[in-house]
Protein backbone atom coordinates (compact mmCIF):
# COMPACT_ATOMS: atom_id res chain seq x y z
CA UNK A 1 0.00 0.00 0.00
CA UNK A 2 1.44 3.71 -0.94
CA UNK A 3 -0.30 7.08 -0.34
CA UNK A 4 -2.21 7.40 -2.84
CA UNK A 5 -3.12 4.21 -4.44
CA UNK A 6 -6.65 5.13 -3.74
CA UNK A 7 -6.66 7.29 -7.00
CA UNK A 8 -7.87 6.15 -10.39
CA UNK A 9 -5.09 5.17 -12.72
CA UNK A 10 -7.69 6.19 -16.12
CA UNK A 11 -7.79 9.47 -16.43
CA UNK A 12 -11.68 11.13 -16.05
CA UNK A 13 -10.92 12.00 -20.30
CA UNK A 14 -10.60 8.24 -20.92
CA UNK A 15 -13.21 6.98 -19.07
CA UNK A 16 -15.47 9.63 -21.05
CA UNK A 17 -14.07 8.13 -24.10
CA UNK A 18 -14.87 4.71 -22.80
CA UNK A 19 -18.70 5.34 -21.91
CA UNK A 20 -18.94 6.72 -25.70
CA UNK A 21 -17.67 4.35 -27.04
CA UNK A 22 -20.01 1.55 -25.18
CA UNK A 23 -22.77 3.51 -26.12
CA UNK A 24 -21.57 3.65 -30.09
CA UNK A 25 -20.99 -0.32 -30.01
CA UNK A 26 -24.98 -0.81 -28.66
CA UNK A 27 -26.30 1.69 -31.02
CA UNK A 28 -24.19 -0.04 -33.90
CA UNK A 29 -26.27 -3.81 -32.29
CA UNK A 30 -29.15 -1.95 -32.15
CA UNK A 31 -29.60 -0.45 -35.36
CA UNK A 32 -29.10 -3.87 -36.99
CA UNK A 33 -31.63 -5.49 -34.84
CA UNK A 34 -29.15 -7.47 -32.21
CA UNK A 35 -30.34 -8.64 -29.01
CA UNK A 36 -28.35 -7.53 -26.01
CA UNK A 37 -27.76 -10.13 -23.90
CA UNK A 38 -26.03 -10.98 -20.27
CA UNK A 39 -25.48 -14.44 -19.18
CA UNK A 40 -23.51 -15.60 -15.78
CA UNK A 41 -19.97 -14.44 -15.12
CA UNK A 42 -20.04 -16.82 -12.57
CA UNK A 43 -20.53 -20.54 -13.91
CA UNK A 44 -20.09 -23.93 -13.53
CA UNK A 45 -18.61 -25.13 -16.30
CA UNK A 46 -15.16 -23.99 -17.72
CA UNK A 47 -13.00 -23.97 -21.09
CA UNK A 48 -10.83 -27.03 -21.15
CA UNK A 49 -7.96 -24.32 -23.18
CA UNK A 50 -4.70 -24.98 -21.50
CA UNK A 51 -3.63 -21.58 -22.17
CA UNK A 52 -6.21 -20.26 -20.81
CA UNK A 53 -6.20 -19.85 -16.37
CA UNK A 54 -9.29 -19.51 -14.59
CA UNK A 55 -10.17 -17.93 -11.72
CA UNK A 56 -12.47 -20.39 -9.22
CA UNK A 57 -14.64 -19.77 -6.02
CA UNK A 58 -16.78 -22.00 -4.05
CA UNK A 59 -20.73 -21.33 -3.83
CA UNK A 60 -21.70 -22.30 0.21
CA UNK A 61 -24.88 -23.09 0.14
CA UNK A 62 -25.54 -24.96 3.22
CA UNK A 63 -24.75 -27.94 3.47
CA UNK A 64 -23.38 -27.78 0.36
CA UNK A 65 -20.54 -26.32 -1.38
CA UNK A 66 -19.99 -26.47 -5.17
CA UNK A 67 -17.20 -25.13 -7.49
CA UNK A 68 -18.15 -22.32 -9.31
CA UNK A 69 -15.45 -20.53 -11.79
CA UNK A 70 -15.42 -16.73 -13.41
CA UNK A 71 -15.91 -17.12 -17.19
CA UNK A 72 -12.68 -16.62 -19.60
CA UNK A 73 -15.55 -15.56 -22.08
CA UNK A 74 -19.31 -15.55 -22.40
CA UNK A 75 -18.96 -18.16 -25.47
CA UNK A 76 -20.61 -21.12 -24.22
CA UNK A 77 -23.40 -19.69 -22.29
CA UNK A 78 -24.14 -17.50 -25.49
CA UNK A 79 -24.35 -20.64 -27.82
CA UNK A 80 -26.28 -22.50 -25.74
CA UNK A 81 -28.88 -19.69 -26.25
CA UNK A 82 -27.92 -19.87 -30.11
CA UNK A 83 -28.81 -23.80 -29.50
CA UNK A 84 -32.27 -22.56 -28.20
CA UNK A 85 -32.87 -20.44 -31.10
CA UNK A 86 -32.83 -17.11 -29.54
CA UNK A 87 -30.91 -15.87 -32.84
CA UNK A 88 -28.19 -13.36 -33.41
CA UNK A 89 -27.13 -12.04 -30.00
CA UNK A 90 -24.32 -9.41 -28.58
CA UNK A 91 -22.50 -8.95 -24.68
CA UNK A 92 -20.47 -6.70 -23.28
CA UNK A 93 -19.40 -8.13 -19.90
CA UNK A 94 -16.56 -8.73 -17.86
CA UNK A 95 -14.32 -11.61 -18.22
CA UNK A 96 -11.61 -12.92 -16.02
CA UNK A 97 -8.33 -14.84 -17.29
CA UNK A 98 -6.05 -16.02 -14.51
CA UNK A 99 -2.62 -14.94 -14.58
CA UNK A 100 -2.32 -12.21 -16.88
CA UNK A 101 -1.04 -9.41 -16.33
CA UNK A 102 0.98 -6.42 -18.07
CA UNK A 103 0.94 -3.53 -20.66
CA UNK A 104 -2.25 -4.95 -22.25
CA UNK A 105 -3.15 -7.23 -19.80
CA UNK A 106 -5.38 -7.03 -16.63
CA UNK A 107 -6.40 -10.54 -15.20
CA UNK A 108 -10.30 -8.88 -15.33
CA UNK A 109 -11.43 -6.91 -18.89
CA UNK A 110 -14.19 -5.81 -20.63
CA UNK A 111 -15.27 -7.83 -23.80
CA UNK A 112 -17.44 -7.29 -26.47
CA UNK A 113 -18.94 -10.65 -27.59
CA UNK A 114 -21.19 -11.37 -31.09
CA UNK A 115 -22.92 -14.26 -32.95
CA UNK A 116 -24.50 -13.55 -36.31
CA UNK A 117 -26.72 -16.71 -37.24
CA UNK A 118 -26.29 -17.59 -40.88
CA UNK A 119 -23.17 -15.57 -41.16
CA UNK A 120 -19.66 -17.25 -42.58
CA UNK A 121 -16.43 -15.76 -41.56
CA UNK A 122 -16.49 -13.14 -44.23
CA UNK A 123 -20.04 -11.47 -43.70
CA UNK A 124 -18.57 -11.38 -40.01
CA UNK A 125 -15.28 -10.03 -41.25
CA UNK A 126 -17.34 -7.08 -43.06
CA UNK A 127 -19.21 -6.06 -40.42
CA UNK A 128 -16.26 -6.23 -37.95
CA UNK A 129 -14.83 -3.53 -40.56
CA UNK A 130 -17.91 -1.78 -40.28
CA UNK A 131 -18.08 -1.87 -36.06
CA UNK A 132 -14.22 -0.30 -36.11
CA UNK A 133 -14.54 2.64 -38.24
CA UNK A 134 -17.86 3.45 -36.05
CA UNK A 135 -16.20 3.34 -33.00
CA UNK A 136 -12.69 4.67 -34.66
CA UNK A 137 -14.67 7.78 -36.02
CA UNK A 138 -14.60 9.75 -32.84
CA UNK A 139 -11.18 9.13 -31.57
CA UNK A 140 -9.02 8.94 -35.84
CA UNK A 141 -9.03 8.20 -39.10
CA UNK A 142 -8.02 4.62 -39.91
CA UNK A 143 -6.85 4.22 -43.42
CA UNK A 144 -8.03 1.57 -45.79
CA UNK A 145 -8.58 -2.08 -43.90
CA UNK A 146 -5.51 -4.67 -44.80
CA UNK A 147 -7.19 -8.19 -44.90
CA UNK A 148 -4.70 -11.27 -45.65
CA UNK A 149 -4.30 -14.43 -44.92
CA UNK A 150 -2.04 -16.09 -42.10
CA UNK A 151 0.00 -17.96 -44.05
CA UNK A 152 0.61 -14.68 -46.63
CA UNK A 153 1.45 -12.54 -43.81
CA UNK A 154 3.41 -15.35 -42.15
CA UNK A 155 5.70 -16.15 -45.33
CA UNK A 156 6.21 -12.57 -45.61
CA UNK A 157 7.77 -11.86 -42.66
CA UNK A 158 9.38 -15.14 -42.41
CA UNK A 159 9.86 -17.00 -45.11
CA UNK A 160 8.90 -19.77 -43.34
CA UNK A 161 4.97 -21.93 -44.45
CA UNK A 162 3.15 -22.20 -41.36
CA UNK A 163 1.27 -25.50 -42.67
CA UNK A 164 4.53 -27.21 -43.09
CA UNK A 165 6.78 -27.65 -40.11
CA UNK A 166 10.16 -28.51 -40.55
CA UNK A 167 12.19 -28.21 -37.42
CA UNK A 168 15.73 -27.16 -38.67
CA UNK A 169 14.17 -24.97 -41.51
CA UNK A 170 12.12 -22.76 -38.43
CA UNK A 171 15.29 -22.66 -36.10
CA UNK A 172 17.53 -21.73 -38.74
CA UNK A 173 14.96 -19.01 -39.28
CA UNK A 174 15.35 -18.18 -35.08
CA UNK A 175 18.47 -18.11 -35.13
CA UNK A 176 19.11 -15.48 -38.08
CA UNK A 177 16.32 -13.32 -36.98
CA UNK A 178 18.42 -12.90 -33.30
CA UNK A 179 15.46 -15.16 -31.56
CA UNK A 180 18.01 -18.09 -30.63
CA UNK A 181 16.17 -18.89 -27.52
CA UNK A 182 12.77 -19.62 -29.47
CA UNK A 183 14.52 -23.69 -29.81
CA UNK A 184 15.11 -24.48 -26.52
CA UNK A 185 11.39 -22.87 -25.37
CA UNK A 186 9.26 -24.46 -28.84
CA UNK A 187 11.60 -27.58 -29.29
CA UNK A 188 9.26 -29.33 -31.98
CA UNK A 189 6.13 -28.16 -31.17
CA UNK A 190 5.06 -26.43 -34.18
CA UNK A 191 1.90 -24.74 -32.59
CA UNK A 192 4.37 -23.03 -29.99
CA UNK A 193 6.73 -21.85 -33.00
CA UNK A 194 3.44 -20.45 -34.59
CA UNK A 195 3.05 -18.50 -31.64
CA UNK A 196 6.18 -17.53 -30.82
CA UNK A 197 7.38 -16.59 -34.35
CA UNK A 198 3.77 -14.79 -34.91
CA UNK A 199 4.11 -12.70 -31.61
CA UNK A 200 7.55 -11.60 -32.15
CA UNK A 201 8.16 -11.40 -35.78
CA UNK A 202 5.04 -10.90 -37.44
CA UNK A 203 2.25 -9.08 -35.10
CA UNK A 204 4.31 -6.10 -34.74
CA UNK A 205 4.12 -5.38 -37.98
CA UNK A 206 0.21 -5.73 -38.42
CA UNK A 207 -2.18 -3.14 -38.50
CA UNK A 208 -0.24 -0.10 -38.73
CA UNK A 209 -2.62 2.75 -38.51
CA UNK A 210 -5.02 0.78 -40.08
CA UNK A 211 -7.61 -2.20 -39.00
CA UNK A 212 -5.51 -5.59 -40.26
CA UNK A 213 -7.36 -9.03 -40.26
CA UNK A 214 -5.29 -11.64 -40.54
CA UNK A 215 -8.27 -14.96 -41.49
CA UNK A 216 -7.00 -18.71 -42.03
CA UNK A 217 -5.36 -19.45 -39.15
CA UNK A 218 -3.59 -22.91 -39.22
CA UNK A 219 -6.01 -26.07 -37.51
CA UNK A 220 -3.44 -26.90 -35.04
CA UNK A 221 -4.15 -22.61 -33.61
CA UNK A 222 -8.02 -23.20 -32.94
CA UNK A 223 -10.06 -25.17 -30.42
CA UNK A 224 -13.33 -23.69 -31.61
CA UNK A 225 -13.19 -22.92 -34.91
CA UNK A 226 -14.43 -25.04 -38.06
CA UNK A 227 -11.86 -26.64 -40.06
CA UNK A 228 -11.92 -25.06 -43.54
CA UNK A 229 -14.17 -26.84 -45.97
CA UNK A 230 -11.87 -26.66 -48.98
CA UNK A 231 -8.70 -27.29 -46.77
CA UNK A 232 -8.87 -28.55 -43.49
CA UNK A 233 -5.04 -28.02 -42.76
CA UNK A 234 -6.51 -24.73 -41.65
CA UNK A 235 -9.56 -23.31 -39.68
CA UNK A 236 -11.87 -20.80 -40.15
CA UNK A 237 -10.78 -18.23 -38.09
CA UNK A 238 -9.85 -14.66 -37.83
CA UNK A 239 -8.01 -12.29 -35.95
CA UNK A 240 -7.55 -8.36 -35.78
CA UNK A 241 -4.82 -6.00 -34.35
CA UNK A 242 -4.29 -1.96 -35.05
CA UNK A 243 -0.83 -0.76 -34.32
CA UNK A 244 0.51 -4.21 -33.44
CA UNK A 245 -1.78 -4.90 -30.92
CA UNK A 246 -4.06 -7.96 -30.83
CA UNK A 247 -7.58 -6.66 -30.40
CA UNK A 248 -9.83 -9.97 -30.92
CA UNK A 249 -10.35 -13.21 -32.19
CA UNK A 250 -13.71 -14.39 -34.18
CA UNK A 251 -15.00 -17.86 -35.87
CA UNK A 252 -16.78 -19.38 -38.37
CA UNK A 253 -18.70 -21.02 -35.71
CA UNK A 254 -17.73 -25.55 -34.63
CA UNK A 255 -21.17 -27.12 -34.72
CA UNK A 256 -20.02 -30.97 -34.72
CA UNK A 257 -20.83 -32.03 -31.06
CA UNK A 258 -18.82 -34.92 -31.33
CA UNK A 259 -15.83 -33.03 -32.96
CA UNK A 260 -16.23 -30.81 -30.45
CA UNK A 261 -15.95 -32.84 -27.97
CA UNK A 262 -13.04 -34.81 -29.35
CA UNK A 263 -11.06 -31.50 -28.97
CA UNK A 264 -12.24 -31.44 -25.54
CA UNK A 265 -10.90 -34.48 -24.17
CA UNK A 266 -7.44 -33.76 -26.44
CA UNK A 267 -7.37 -30.34 -24.09
CA UNK A 268 -7.92 -32.63 -21.44
CA UNK A 269 -5.27 -34.83 -21.70
CA UNK A 270 -2.82 -32.17 -22.12
CA UNK A 271 -3.86 -30.17 -19.04
CA UNK A 272 -3.50 -33.38 -17.10
CA UNK A 273 -0.46 -34.15 -18.57
CA UNK A 274 1.47 -31.32 -18.02
CA UNK A 275 0.42 -30.57 -14.20
CA UNK A 276 -2.40 -27.73 -15.49
CA UNK A 277 -5.33 -27.91 -13.17
CA UNK A 278 -8.22 -30.28 -14.50
CA UNK A 279 -11.60 -29.39 -15.92
CA UNK A 280 -14.73 -31.08 -16.42
CA UNK A 281 -16.25 -30.75 -19.85
CA UNK A 282 -18.61 -28.32 -20.11
CA UNK A 283 -21.87 -30.91 -20.09
CA UNK A 284 -24.51 -28.53 -21.20
CA UNK A 285 -22.50 -26.72 -23.84
CA UNK A 286 -22.05 -30.00 -25.26
CA UNK A 287 -25.61 -31.08 -25.05
CA UNK A 288 -26.35 -27.83 -26.68
CA UNK A 289 -24.05 -28.47 -29.71
CA UNK A 290 -25.81 -31.79 -29.71
CA UNK A 291 -29.41 -30.48 -29.92
CA UNK A 292 -27.94 -28.08 -32.64
CA UNK A 293 -26.48 -25.08 -33.02
CA UNK A 294 -27.06 -22.88 -36.06
CA UNK A 295 -24.77 -22.61 -38.56
CA UNK A 296 -23.31 -19.14 -37.08
CA UNK A 297 -19.97 -16.82 -36.81
CA UNK A 298 -18.85 -15.19 -33.60
CA UNK A 299 -16.44 -12.66 -32.64
CA UNK A 300 -15.08 -11.15 -29.45
CA UNK A 301 -13.06 -8.15 -28.89
CA UNK A 302 -11.29 -7.05 -25.93
CA UNK A 303 -12.39 -3.59 -25.55
CA UNK A 304 -9.94 -2.34 -22.87
CA UNK A 305 -7.22 -2.40 -26.03
CA UNK A 306 -9.73 -1.56 -28.32
CA UNK A 307 -10.03 2.13 -26.52
CA UNK A 308 -6.02 1.97 -25.72
CA UNK A 309 -5.15 2.03 -29.07
CA UNK A 310 -8.29 4.60 -30.33
CA UNK A 311 -6.68 6.61 -27.68
CA UNK A 312 -3.41 6.38 -27.96
CA UNK A 313 -2.76 4.92 -24.31
CA UNK A 314 0.65 3.33 -23.42
CA UNK A 315 -0.87 0.86 -20.80
CA UNK A 316 -3.84 -0.77 -20.32
CA UNK A 317 -4.01 0.86 -16.89
CA UNK A 318 -4.57 4.35 -18.69
CA UNK A 319 -7.99 2.93 -19.51
CA UNK A 320 -9.05 1.36 -16.71
CA UNK A 321 -10.81 2.90 -13.39
CA UNK A 322 -8.52 0.71 -11.31
CA UNK A 323 -6.51 -2.02 -12.26
CA UNK A 324 -5.80 -5.39 -10.38
CA UNK A 325 -3.03 -4.25 -8.38
CA UNK A 326 -5.57 -0.81 -6.97
CA UNK A 327 -8.76 -3.18 -7.34
CA UNK B 1 20.18 -17.61 -3.99
CA UNK B 2 16.42 -17.19 -4.49
CA UNK B 3 15.36 -17.55 -8.14
CA UNK B 4 12.82 -14.97 -9.71
CA UNK B 5 9.83 -16.23 -11.82
CA UNK B 6 9.14 -14.22 -14.91
CA UNK B 7 6.13 -12.37 -13.31
CA UNK B 8 8.70 -11.03 -10.78
CA UNK B 9 11.15 -9.88 -13.60
CA UNK B 10 10.89 -6.15 -12.04
CA UNK B 11 13.12 -3.27 -13.55
CA UNK B 12 16.66 -3.18 -11.33
CA UNK B 13 16.04 -7.09 -10.40
CA UNK B 14 19.41 -8.79 -10.70
CA UNK B 15 19.88 -12.46 -11.80
CA UNK B 16 22.23 -14.43 -13.32
CA UNK B 17 22.06 -15.17 -16.99
CA UNK B 18 23.95 -17.50 -19.75
CA UNK B 19 26.47 -17.48 -16.37
CA UNK B 20 26.53 -13.80 -16.02
CA UNK B 21 25.07 -11.64 -13.72
CA UNK B 22 22.73 -9.18 -15.01
CA UNK B 23 20.29 -6.78 -14.55
CA UNK B 24 16.44 -6.55 -15.92
CA UNK B 25 15.46 -3.29 -17.56
CA UNK B 26 12.44 -3.96 -19.40
CA UNK B 27 9.33 -6.67 -19.03
CA UNK B 28 6.40 -7.01 -21.60
CA UNK B 29 4.38 -9.66 -20.66
CA UNK B 30 3.15 -11.00 -24.46
CA UNK B 31 0.39 -13.42 -24.96
CA UNK B 32 -1.43 -14.42 -28.11
CA UNK B 33 -5.32 -14.59 -27.00
CA UNK B 34 -5.21 -18.20 -28.14
CA UNK B 35 -1.61 -19.09 -27.25
CA UNK B 36 1.13 -19.33 -25.47
CA UNK B 37 2.55 -16.49 -23.05
CA UNK B 38 5.80 -15.13 -23.24
CA UNK B 39 7.51 -12.67 -21.50
CA UNK B 40 9.84 -10.14 -23.61
CA UNK B 41 12.54 -8.85 -21.51
CA UNK B 42 15.28 -6.40 -21.78
CA UNK B 43 18.09 -6.79 -19.77
CA UNK B 44 21.90 -5.72 -19.33
CA UNK B 45 24.84 -7.44 -18.81
CA UNK B 46 26.42 -6.40 -15.56
CA UNK B 47 29.85 -7.53 -16.69
CA UNK B 48 30.02 -6.41 -20.31
CA UNK B 49 27.33 -3.39 -20.12
CA UNK B 50 25.88 -4.60 -22.78
CA UNK B 51 21.77 -4.88 -23.72
CA UNK B 52 19.90 -7.47 -25.05
CA UNK B 53 16.21 -8.75 -25.49
CA UNK B 54 15.64 -12.11 -24.66
CA UNK B 55 12.00 -14.02 -24.67
CA UNK B 56 10.94 -16.61 -21.72
CA UNK B 57 8.43 -18.81 -21.22
CA UNK B 58 5.89 -17.03 -19.04
CA UNK B 59 6.47 -19.42 -15.66
CA UNK B 60 10.06 -19.86 -16.37
CA UNK B 61 12.72 -18.58 -13.81
CA UNK B 62 16.11 -17.58 -13.20
CA UNK B 63 18.42 -17.77 -10.26
CA UNK B 64 18.90 -14.16 -8.54
CA UNK B 65 22.62 -12.64 -8.84
CA UNK B 66 23.90 -11.65 -5.35
CA UNK B 67 24.81 -8.36 -6.46
CA UNK B 68 24.77 -5.36 -4.28
CA UNK B 69 25.67 -1.49 -4.73
CA UNK B 70 27.42 -0.42 -1.38
CA UNK B 71 28.48 2.99 -1.07
CA UNK B 72 32.37 3.28 -0.77
CA UNK B 73 35.45 6.09 -0.30
CA UNK B 74 37.93 5.39 -2.92
CA UNK B 75 41.78 4.92 -0.87
CA UNK B 76 44.46 4.94 -3.50
CA UNK B 77 45.66 3.16 -6.74
CA UNK B 78 48.68 0.49 -5.92
CA UNK B 79 49.45 0.76 -10.12
CA UNK B 80 47.41 -2.81 -10.69
CA UNK B 81 44.23 -2.84 -8.38
CA UNK B 82 42.19 0.23 -6.99
CA UNK B 83 41.36 0.06 -3.12
CA UNK B 84 37.76 0.77 -2.00
CA UNK B 85 36.34 0.99 1.88
CA UNK B 86 32.81 0.73 3.31
CA UNK B 87 33.25 4.07 5.92
CA UNK B 88 31.13 2.04 8.45
CA UNK B 89 32.61 -1.51 8.79
CA UNK B 90 36.37 -0.43 7.52
CA UNK B 91 35.64 -3.17 5.34
CA UNK B 92 38.38 -3.11 1.99
CA UNK B 93 38.13 -3.97 -1.43
CA UNK B 94 39.89 -3.90 -4.64
CA UNK B 95 38.94 -3.32 -7.92
CA UNK B 96 41.06 -4.45 -11.05
CA UNK B 97 40.76 -2.16 -14.04
CA UNK B 98 38.22 -3.82 -16.07
CA UNK B 99 35.63 -3.68 -13.03
CA UNK B 100 36.73 0.20 -12.47
CA UNK B 101 36.13 1.27 -16.27
CA UNK B 102 35.90 4.54 -17.17
CA UNK B 103 34.84 5.14 -13.73
CA UNK B 104 38.99 5.32 -12.69
CA UNK B 105 39.09 9.01 -14.94
CA UNK B 106 36.83 10.34 -12.31
CA UNK B 107 37.93 8.39 -9.18
CA UNK B 108 40.10 10.90 -6.47
CA UNK B 109 41.11 9.75 -3.29
CA UNK B 110 39.10 10.45 -0.35
CA UNK B 111 35.64 10.41 -2.67
CA UNK B 112 32.82 8.34 -2.42
CA UNK B 113 31.47 6.33 -4.82
CA UNK B 114 29.09 3.42 -5.16
CA UNK B 115 30.87 -0.25 -5.75
CA UNK B 116 28.91 -3.04 -7.29
CA UNK B 117 29.74 -6.27 -5.55
CA UNK B 118 28.88 -9.40 -7.31
CA UNK B 119 30.08 -12.40 -5.09
CA UNK B 120 31.54 -10.16 -2.50
CA UNK B 121 33.37 -9.08 -5.80
CA UNK B 122 33.77 -5.63 -7.52
CA UNK B 123 31.85 -6.03 -10.84
CA UNK B 124 31.56 -2.10 -11.64
CA UNK B 125 32.11 1.34 -10.21
CA UNK B 126 29.83 3.97 -10.76
CA UNK B 127 31.66 7.45 -9.63
CA UNK B 128 29.63 10.19 -8.11
CA UNK B 129 26.86 12.48 -10.07
CA UNK B 130 28.98 15.03 -8.93
CA UNK B 131 32.95 15.53 -8.75
CA UNK B 132 35.50 17.94 -7.40
CA UNK B 133 38.46 17.73 -9.56
CA UNK B 134 41.82 20.61 -10.10
CA UNK B 135 42.70 21.58 -13.36
CA UNK B 136 46.31 20.09 -14.23
CA UNK B 137 46.89 21.38 -17.88
CA UNK B 138 44.92 23.63 -20.15
CA UNK B 139 45.56 26.92 -22.66
CA UNK B 140 46.20 29.91 -21.28
CA UNK B 141 42.52 31.62 -21.62
CA UNK B 142 42.24 35.32 -23.84
CA UNK B 143 42.26 37.95 -21.97
CA UNK B 144 38.69 40.10 -21.37
CA UNK B 145 36.67 36.59 -22.14
CA UNK B 146 34.34 36.01 -19.38
CA UNK B 147 31.38 34.31 -21.29
CA UNK B 148 32.73 31.12 -22.14
CA UNK B 149 31.49 30.85 -25.62
CA UNK B 150 33.50 28.04 -27.22
CA UNK B 151 35.33 26.60 -24.80
CA UNK B 152 38.57 24.62 -24.57
CA UNK B 153 39.87 21.38 -23.44
CA UNK B 154 41.04 20.76 -19.49
CA UNK B 155 43.14 18.04 -18.52
CA UNK B 156 42.39 17.27 -14.83
CA UNK B 157 44.14 15.60 -11.90
CA UNK B 158 42.61 12.18 -12.36
CA UNK B 159 43.26 12.06 -16.14
CA UNK B 160 39.99 13.23 -17.64
CA UNK B 161 40.05 15.62 -20.36
CA UNK B 162 36.34 17.80 -20.23
CA UNK B 163 35.63 21.04 -22.32
CA UNK B 164 35.77 24.15 -20.08
CA UNK B 165 34.89 27.58 -20.81
CA UNK B 166 37.66 30.24 -21.61
CA UNK B 167 38.36 32.09 -18.47
CA UNK B 168 39.39 29.22 -16.30
CA UNK B 169 42.88 28.20 -15.76
CA UNK B 170 45.28 25.73 -14.81
CA UNK B 171 45.41 25.21 -11.08
CA UNK B 172 41.84 25.72 -10.35
CA UNK B 173 39.05 23.44 -9.26
CA UNK B 174 36.05 22.90 -10.84
CA UNK B 175 32.72 20.87 -10.76
CA UNK B 176 32.11 18.13 -13.57
CA UNK B 177 29.28 16.27 -14.11
CA UNK B 178 30.29 12.56 -14.46
CA UNK B 179 27.72 11.01 -16.07
CA UNK B 180 27.85 13.74 -18.97
CA UNK B 181 31.84 14.84 -18.38
CA UNK B 182 30.45 18.17 -18.80
CA UNK B 183 32.02 21.16 -16.66
CA UNK B 184 29.32 22.99 -14.30
CA UNK B 185 30.97 25.33 -12.59
CA UNK B 186 34.16 26.84 -10.60
CA UNK B 187 34.82 26.03 -6.97
CA UNK B 188 36.14 28.31 -5.16
CA UNK B 189 38.65 27.32 -2.31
Amino acid sequence: MTPGDWRPTGSLEHLRQRARMLAAIRRFFDESNILEVETPLLCHGIGTDPQLAFFSTEFCFHPNRQMLYLQTSPEFAMKRLLAAGYGSMYQICKAFRNGESGRFHNPEFTLLEWYRVGFDLFQLMAEIDRLIQVVAKPFRTLKQTHTVHYQEIFRNYTGLDPLMFSASVYREFAESAGLPEAVSICENDHALWLDFLFSHCVQPHLGEGRLCMVYGFPACQSSLARLNADNPAITDRVEIFIDGVELGNGFYELCNADEQEARFDKEIEFRSSNGLPPVDKDRRFLQALESGLPDCSGMAIGLDRLLMVMAGAESIEHVLAFPVDRA
Amino acid sequence: MATFSTNEFKAGLKVMLDGDPAAIIENEFVKPGKGQAFNRVKIRNLKTGRVIERTFKSGESLEGADVVDIEMQYLYNDGQFRHFMVPDTFEQYQADEKAVGDAGLWLKDQDMCTVTLWNDVPLSIVPANFVELAITETDPGVRGDTSGGGGKPAVLETGAVVRVPLFVQTGEVIKVDTRTSEYVSRVKE
